[in-house]
């Protein structure tokens, strides 16, 4: 078992530097075949991982679940990548469904992050209600990027209003297959997350 | 193949943990980058020599659970016994988080300064 174990470990990923401590994150949300995973690969210092959460449905105690271990849990998976800033700090990039039925995850991954990027498809838009929605509720920063798939039928002021979004959410274009652009989605939030503190402090 | 993985039946998931869907603490964040402090054993249970064989370096809790093909919940199982154990050590995520969850400008900056060299 050992052995069978030593084959399936990574050959050679990227190492932490040995004096990481402090993992930041950021949570990419938005509808099937929208980019995430792209946008993670495209970005990331290592090629994007893949794991999964459980949720135990509500209501189950502990003894129940010793009597039907884990046979009441809904799983999802998500993948994620990540970027060493500098020798202490490393900022990891979730990508998660947005789908409604994955609310549980995005609770779990929003809980302590940075903030979060929406990305949409502007043929599907509706695909994004629910995710912006919840991370209004839960008070998670995020913004909204567009992903280029060709062709567009309609202005941002369109999207805009067809994602009912606060004035002061950022609206950008990207194309995530390009890592400048990821680059650029990610210094987007950071930036608006700074503004989001500086109308803070100056109300306080 | 003998590791244990996602797709395996739930006795084998629960065999793995002693019967336990949760961890003794709960102070695993996904990010909480885990470190190694002892050397992998004879006798010990493969997942906890495999975990002590990838924490030589700092790896976060999400890494170690997507290399065992294991849900983090159950990753979090295994590390929080070798925690008890003292088999490796945890570094929390710093960036404390302040009233609805902004972080602070020391934080941001090195984040926005790491981004655009990148
Ligand atoms: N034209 C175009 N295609 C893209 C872009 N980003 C991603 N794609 C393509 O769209 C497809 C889906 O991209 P993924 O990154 O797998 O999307 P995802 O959101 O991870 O998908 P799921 O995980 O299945 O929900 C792939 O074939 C990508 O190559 C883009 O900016 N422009
Ligand atoms: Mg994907």
């Amino acid at each position: 078992m050992d052995s069978a174990i030593s084959e399936v470990l990574p050959a050679s990923r990227t190492p932490l530097s040995q004096t990481a401590d402090n993992g930041l994150k950021i949570v990419i949300v938005g509808g099937f075949g929208v980019g995430k995973t792209t946008m993670v690969r495209s970005v990331s210092d290592i090629r994007p991982l893949n794991t999964e959460e459980t949720m135990t449905q509500a209501g189950q105690h502990l003894d129940d679940l010793r009597a039907v271990p884990y046979k009441s849990s809904t799983t999802v998976a998500f993948d994620f990548g990540r970027i060493s800033l500098d020798t202490h700090t490393v900022l990891y990039l979730f990508g998660a469904p947005g789908q409604e039925r994955f609310w549980f995850l995005w609770d779990r991954l929003f809980t302590g992050t940075l903030g979060a990027i929406v990305l949409v498809d502007d043929r599907r838009l509706a695909d994004s209600w629910y995710a912006i929605d919840r991370l209004e509720h839960h008070r998670t920063p995020f913004i909204v990027a567009r992903n280029d798939f060709g062709g567009k039928p309609h202005s941002l002021t369109e999207v805009r209003d067809a994602l009912d979004l606060e004035p002061q959410v950022p609206l950008i274009d990207c194309d995530v297959r390009s890592r400048a652009s990821s680059k650029q989605v990610l210094i987007a939030l950071v930036e608006h997350l700074q503004n989001l503190m500086t109308a803070r402090e100056n109300t306080v | 193949m003998s590791l244990a993985g996602r797709d395996d039946d739930p006795d084998r998931l629960y065999t793995l943990t002693g019967g336990r869907s949760r961890p003794s603490r709960d102070c695993f964040d996904l990010v909480t980058l885990v470190v190694g402090e002892a050397e992998p054993a004879q006798g010990m249970q493969s997942e906890h020599a495999a975990i002590l064989r990838m924490t030589r370096r700092p790896v976060a809790v999400v890494e170690i659970a997507a290399d065992l093909r294991l849900p983090v919940s159950i990753a979090k199982i295994l590390l929080s016994d070798m925690l008890d154990a003292g088999w490796i050590s945890v570094r929390h995520p710093q960036s404390a988080l302040g009233v609805a969850q902004l972080p602070d400008h020391t934080t941001l900056e090195k984040v926005l300064v790491g981004l655009r060299d990148l």
